[in-house]
């Protein structure tokens, strides 16, 4: 192909110097335009980090790990006030003693987001598996759109109907199987589903968010491997579920995972729906049906009230700055798992 | 290549196949499992939009649409958040549209592989991936905190910090009876245009000259605003619009653009005539997944100027346009948004039970509103991709 600008240097009227400069003055401006999400992504992270850093000024790095407590406790009898210090894992930053210890929202995002990514992987998997090895054609066109509908639903909306539809008739479920089974179980079951808002509502909530998102990473990823595997396979024998589970699914294993991986980005930075319906208690509980709260969480509530230049301001956007560094490895975990991918099997 | 993956594909065959006699049972029960996901996912979805058009409908009339709340959002309508939404989301589109359609052009047209696109194209893949709620917190620190705290300090002198203040206070203290007297000429010429009655002129002028002396620390730009929330919410769907403007414009056919220049056009000549309008629709399939993208988010515009209840429409005074006099929309106030609203009634309102009609009908609102943006996204897509066969 000859190329466009060597064929213009041998027009007979080559452009005027007044045109010349025109395009170069667009091109210019389009690049500015190209250099905004460059400079937005630069701005996002200084300004985060600016803010997060002062943070570690105002209070030392140790305090965001463990948090100091001291309480004043009066003894009657003895009429003297007597001053304990210890230390815990507790998130309380608006008191006369800030409390800011990250370790429960960490932990309440990595309850969340890993029971929200176990129950959409297997699902997700499921869902993509189906659009590209087993629906037709025309049924894959039909439930694309449908997965990228439910993609679309604001994730207020899904906050909401986790809050109204399905919270309240879980808790009148457990509250009568756990009558229903008094005389065998005892009070086991109210003693385990404790909260009506709890970390498994929200991550079931969450759930409805990751699952279509999944599930189409899964199937592009699917739609990659070449036909010429599955043709082999079924040629040899095998039958179509054989050729799916055992042929294209490990063939195309790293797009898979780099979708889990995603997913699971996905689900630490989700906002509305925890906010609404996990509970929003900063605790420290490896059971799925207490109430918790995450970073995320913390941030959406908290940041009105939070004054500005406070501490508790500067610890908020701190707990961004973790937030935002831990998806970005993430992302970029999926992103060089699917260039290895890439350069294996389309090569 | 191509041979090796042969070779690991016939050796799973052929593990598959001596494992093969008990696999059609098990082929079926998989196979079962999958479909029974899929269809329960299906299923979720019509769930939730059954249930919440069917709880929120009989709610959704002509006076909740177009009446603003009471009582603190406990009764009335919704038409504040309505239109708070359709403005923060029309300012959006109008700076992400440029923005984005114009950086795509630039990463496709002129910088096709270089060094620059491979990055640039990093960074929009990195911004699509950063959480919403993060956007936020940018949207507090960099627009509203630094660009509207500075521009404050630039245009009305307002105080940055307490150390300014206290400089700002001995500065006016120090004109004193300069500043008085201006501001009693000014507002006494003020009252007397307005034709305000004596003791009204009286207490104006006083109020006046009381204020001139006071350092203002009321914030005009460095608060949560339309505009800030607008230019947040266009952050975020860069990415979508950027994207789909790209996969847009790589589907015109090279031969187009070769046959533009053999017709002795420019590069921008052959971008404006042929290249733009032959992916017009692709571009627009993005603006509108990008509308209901912004539509939908709530985390990056929690704390850049969204109001819980605000009956009154953030307008201006009434602008004279020669013919005729209208107030027009104030982009630096809060303002109402429909998922706000919904997450204000239903969390934070005193007794959330008692406004579930309510709730839903809002919900019912918003997602009529998003699904249709995304339905009409779907077929626009579809109808171009049956063309581009």
């Amino acid at each position: 192909m000859v190329d466009a600008t060597s064929l213009r240097s041998r027009l007979r009227h080559p452009p005027s110097l007044a045109q010349v400069y025109r395009e170069k003055a667009i091109e210019a401006l389009l690049s500015v335009c190209a250099t905004v999400s460059l400079v937005a992504i630069f701005l996002i992270f200084l300004f985060l980090f600016k803010e997060g850093i002062i943070a570690f000024k105002l209070a030392g790095v140790g305090d965001f790990i463990v948090a100091k407590i001291s309480e004043v406790t009066f003894d009657p009898v003895t009429e003297e006030f007597t001053k304990t210090e210890t230390t815990g894992y507790v998130w309380q930053p608006v008191s006369d003693q800030p409390k800011l210890s990250f370790v429960p929202l960490v932990w309440g995002s990595l309850l969340i987001a890993a029971l929200a990514a176990t129950v959409s992987t297997i699902v997700g998997i499921a869902c993509g598996l189906y659009l590209s090895e087993m629906a037709g054609r025309k049924l894959r066109g039909r439930l694309k759109p449908l997965m990228e509908l439910l993609v679309s639903i604001p994730t207020v909306v899904i906050g909401f109907f986790m809050l109204a539809i399905i919270a309240y008739p879980l808790r009148a479920f457990a509250d009568w199987a756990g009558a229903a089974l008094a005389p065998i179980l005892g009070d086991w079951v109210s003693s385990i589903y404790t909260d009506t808002f709890n970390a498994f509502i929200g991550a079931l909530g969450v759930s409805i968010v990751i699952i279509p998102v999944i599930a189409s990473l899964v199937d592009d990823s699917l739609q990659s491997v070449p036909q010429d595997l599955r043709d082999g396979s079924f040629a040899l024998g095998a039958t179509r579920w054989q050729t799916s589970w055992r042929v294209v699914l490990p063939a195309g294993f790293s797009g898979v995972a780099a979708a889990v991986i995603l997913g699971f980005g996905r689900a630490l930075g989700e906002t509305m729906i925890v906010v609404m319906c996990a509970g929003n208690a900063a605790q420290l509980s490896a059971n799925p049906f207490d109430s918790v709260t995450t970073m995320t969480a913390r941030i959406a509530t908290e940041m009105g009230t939070a004054g500005v230049g406070s501490l508790h301001q500067h610890t908020l956007f701190l707990v961004g700055s973790t937030l935002v560094t831990v998806t970005f490895f993430l992302n970029l975990l999926a992103e060089v798992i699917v260039q290895k991918y890439r350069s294996r099997i389309v090569s | 290549m191509k041979e090796k993956n042969f070779d690991a594909t016939l050796g799973r065959v052929k593990t598959a196949m001596e494992s093969g006699s008990r696999a059609p049972m098990w082929a079926l029960v998989f196979e079962t499992v999958v479909k029974i996901l899929t269809g329960f996912v299906v299923a979720a979805l019509a769930f939730i939009l059954f249930t919440i058009i069917t709880k929120g409908g009989p709610h959704v009339s002509w006076e909740f649409l177009s009446q603003p709340p009471r009582d603190t959002g406990m009764a009335g309508g919704v038409w504040p958040a309505i239109f708070g939404t359709f403005f923060v989301v029309l300012f959006m589109i109008m700076m992400a549209i440029p923005l984005g359609v114009f950086g795509a052009v630039y990463l496709v047209e002129y910088s096709r592989g270089g060094f620059a696109a491979r990055v640039i194209r990093a960074a929009v893949s990195n911004l699509a991936g950063v959480p919403s709620i993060v956007f936020g917190l940018f949207g507090l620190g960099f627009f509203v905190l630094f660009v509207g705290r500075n521009l404050d300090y630039m245009v009305y002198d307002i105080p940055r910090s307490e150390s300014e203040l206290v400089e700002k206070r001995a500065r006016l203290e120090a004109n004193r009876t300069e500043l008085e007297a201006e501001a009693r000429t000014g507002a006494e010429a003020e009252a007397a245009r307005r034709q305000l009655a004596p003791e009204e002129a009286q207490a104006f002028v006083a109020q006046r000259v009381v204020e001139a002396t006071i350092p203002s620390t009321r914030p005009v730009f460095g608060q949560g605003a339309m505009f800030w929330a607008a230019a947040t919410l266009a952050l975020l769907v860069l990415p979508v619009i950027i994207v789909s403007t790209e996969e847009a414009l790589r589907a015109v056919p090279l031969s187009l653009r070769e046959a533009s220049y053999a017709l002795g056009s420019t590069k921008w000549q052959m971008v404006r005539n042929i290249v733009l309008p032959m992916a017009r629709s692709g571009i627009l399939t993005g603006a509108i997944l990008a509308v209901s993208r912004g539509a939908g988010e709530l985390a990056p515009v929690l704390f850049v100027g969204v109001a819980a209840f605000k009956p009154d429409l953030p307008l201006t005074d009434p602008v004279d346009f020669g013919l005729f006099e209208v107030p027009v929309v104030n982009p630096f106030t809060s303002f109402m948004h429909l998922n706000y609203h919904i997450y204000t009634l239903a969390t934070q309102s005193p007794d959330p039970d008692a406004t579930r009609g309510l709730q839903f009908a809002t919900t019912a609102v918003l997602v009529l509103l998003t699904v249709a943006l995304n339905l009409a996204a779907i077929r626009l897509r579809n109808l171009y991709s049956a063309r581009n066969r």
